[in-house]
């Protein structure tokens, strides 16, 4: 069947310009993508995760989160509460549901200090090369050959439990990946003739790396990124588990597995069910992540 | 070039790299410990001390001294094995740290055998009937094991093989009646058990470690059975592999002698890197666990702001990754001689 209209306007082989190229270019990407059932479950789950954070107060009662009511301790999923009870009567439901809120909050904030610091010292240390690269992927190195997880939970220790510091944690020790992908990524561009170019019409270094080289690095980090966030709230949870992370009263998942466990023998779903929404949501990011990087960098697929 | 020159410059910056790695480490441990907000003096001299009192405790701990200063005698002291004193035991950290190590080695090297015994055929199996069942389950059980909360899966492991169908024994490493009737040699308790006869508590103690190494090991599965099948299809398209079949050998000798052989350098990296990893991953299964190892050491020192005993468990495992680190880059060129030629850029 030839496509018609607006699917023929995406899908011809001769462009009649640049917009209308990559328009056509995304189109194939996204119907690549829209085949892999599997890269869909995740995107799903993401698009839920960020509505489920955004709509929470629609979807339960923000009161019933720090709500306690002790004759309802401990309730099994009923109809009034889907999940359970926790040990001190709140809706388990509802703490699940604020609690993507938080687990959301920390991944983006993570990723907003991870890429400044990744990007800052990986495409210097591509495009000056010399002592500067030296110094820079040395120090790399070193934070890359790190426990990851170990050196976020000193910090967090030193810094005092809390989600800011976890965040803090979590950040100082994820950045390493994306400033050496930075730095490849920056090295095989930099004698590319359109860098030449720009090099030749007197653009300073930090023009051409703002305008040539951060828009060609941006698709392969975010990719890692997306690949990343599951380690992410992984970490994050295993930092809440140990009480590390966010404080009680947050509805924090790995907390909320902790407070949890006491129980765990004669009630199981108060453990159960978050730890379900960590594994979920961690899921949901990988299976989108491997999506991505099988469209847009097959070789590593 | 000359091989020995070569040889010897590739040592020279192996022994550069691995110092610039402590160095490092023990400088962010430093930072993290000066950034705790309690301050020492006043942990030391009471919070009504005169201001001469603190001021005679602040020098007398070296805390007046330049940062550089501070920085090399704390370095001196990691050299010398003094990581201070522990709060909470009361004895110097080394000693605590060496004497919980073992239970967390054991429990990683459990692990890491669950680990390789389950992902290497797993993944020779993917690459070799490739976007077939196995290989469609494997990167199923790798997705997952990527996404799962592994404290999560202890607890569940828990409930369902303790508390329900009660296939294994519960927390700790032996049943109450058991402790302490062998003698501590190792520190590893299979072994120790084993060197002094005691069957019984052998085999207890392998029922308290069984659940625990399953949980860790399938984490670690997930990782050595992906990139188990990724070398062994590099290897499927080798020129050898083709001739090695026309000389009439069969598909599974050549697969399982000539890959595997092929694959054991790279797959060396795989396990130094999972077995860090396992470390790691052990903090979370031994506070679910409630196994005696490192783990719980530091969780505990971490909640009694006992900072001399997480920061020296820092180090330590922070000393056996660049020691695994090392120990592939050594093992590198004896296994694969060419690595060794300057073939290599």
């Amino acid at each position: 069947m030839k496509p018609v209209g607006w699917q023929a306007w995406l899908l011809t082989e001769t462009p009649g310009g640049r917009a209308q190229a990559r328009a056509g270019r995304w189109y194939r990407n996204l119907r690549r993508f829209a085949r892999n059932p599997l890269a869909m479950s995740g995107l799903f789950v993401v698009l839920a995760l960020i509505a489920v954070a955004l709509a929470a107060p629609l979807l339960a009662p923000a009161r019933a989160v720090v709500l306690q009511a002790l004759p309802d301790r401990l309730l099994p999923p009923s109809l009034a509460h889907p999940f359970g009870t926790d040990e001190l009567g709140r809706d388990l439901y509802a703490r699940v549901v604020f609690g993507a809120r938080i687990t959301l909050s920390i991944v983006a904030m993570v990723a907003l200090i991870v890429l400044p610091i990744g990007l800052g010292i990986g495409l210097p240390a591509g495009y000056f090369g010399g002592w500067i690269d030296l110094v820079l992927m040395r120090l790399t190195d070193i934070f890359l050959a790190f426990p990851r997880l170990i050196l976020a939970l000193a910090f967090a220790a030193a810094l005092g439990p809390g989600i800011r510091n976890a965040v803090i944690a979590i950040a100082l020790t994820a950045w390493p990946p994306y400033a050496r992908l930075a730095r490849a990524e920056t090295l095989s561009l930099r004698a590319r003739e359109f860098v030449l170019a720009a090099e030749l019409q007197g653009a300073s270094a930090w023009r051409i790396l703002r305008t040539q080289i951060l828009p060609l690095c941006l698709p392969s980090v975010i990719i890692r990124l997306t690949l990343d966030m599951a380690g992410i709230i992984l970490t994050a949870a295993g930092l809440g588990f140990l009480g590390l992370g966010a404080q009680p009263p947050s509805p924090e998942w790995g907390a909320m597995v902790a407070s949890g466990r006491d129980v765990l023998l004669d009630q199981w779903w108060v453990a159960t069910i978050p730890g379900l929404a960590i594994f979920v949501v961690s899921l949901g990011f990988n299976l989108l992540g491997d999506g991505l990087r099988e469209i847009f960098d097959p070789r590593a697929a | 070039m000359d091989a020995a020159v070569a040889g010897l410059r590739r040592l020279l910056r192996l022994i550069l790299s691995v110092a610039a790695t402590f160095l490092g480490l023990t400088l962010v441990t430093f930072v993290i410990g000066r950034l705790i907000p309690i301050d020492p003096v006043l942990a030391v001299v009471g919070e009504h001390a005169a201001p001469s009192v603190y001021r005679a405790a602040r020098a007398r701990m070296g805390l007046d001294l330049p940062l550089s200063v501070q920085y090399l005698r704390y370095l001196r002291q990691i050299l010398h094995g003094d990581f201070g004193t522990s709060v909470i035991t009361g004895q110097p950290v080394l000693t605590d740290l060496l004497h919980v190590f073992p239970a967390t080695v054991e429990l990683s090297l459990a692990a890491l055998l669950i680990g390789l015994g389950l992902g290497i055929p797993l993944g020779v199996l993917a690459a070799t009937r490739r976007g077939g069942a196995i290989d469609q389950a494997v990167r199923l059980l790798s997705l997952f094991g990527y996404s799962m909360p592994v404290f999560w899966l202890g607890l569940i492991g828990l409930l369902v093989f303790y508390a329900r169908l009660g296939w294994v024994a519960g927390p700790g490493r032996l049943d109450v009646g058991f402790e302490d009737m062998v003698p501590e040699r190792s520190g590893l308790l299979l072994l120790d058990s084993a060197l002094a006869g005691q069957w019984d508590v052998m085999a207890n103690a392998a029922a308290h470690l069984l659940l625990p190494a399953a949980i860790l090991g399938l984490l670690s599965l997930a990782f050595i059975a992906r990139m188990t099948r990724s070398f062994m299809l590099g290897q499927l398209s080798q020129e050898y592999v083709l001739a090695a079949r026309a000389k009439g050998l069969s598909r599974r000798r050549v697969v399982w002698v000539h890959g595997l052989r092929n694959i054991a350098v790279p797959l060396i990296t795989v396990i130094a890197l999972t077995f860090g990893s396992l470390l790691e991953g052990a903090v979370l299964t031994e506070t679910v666990f409630a196994w005696p190892g490192l783990g719980l050491y530091m969780k505990n020192s971490l909640f009694n702001a006992d900072m001399n005993a997480v920061i020296g468990g820092t180090i330590l495992i922070g000393v056996v990754y660049i020691g695994l680190n090392l120990l592939t880059d050594l093992l590198y060129p004896l296994l694969d001689p060419r690595a060794d030629t300057g073939a290599r850029r």
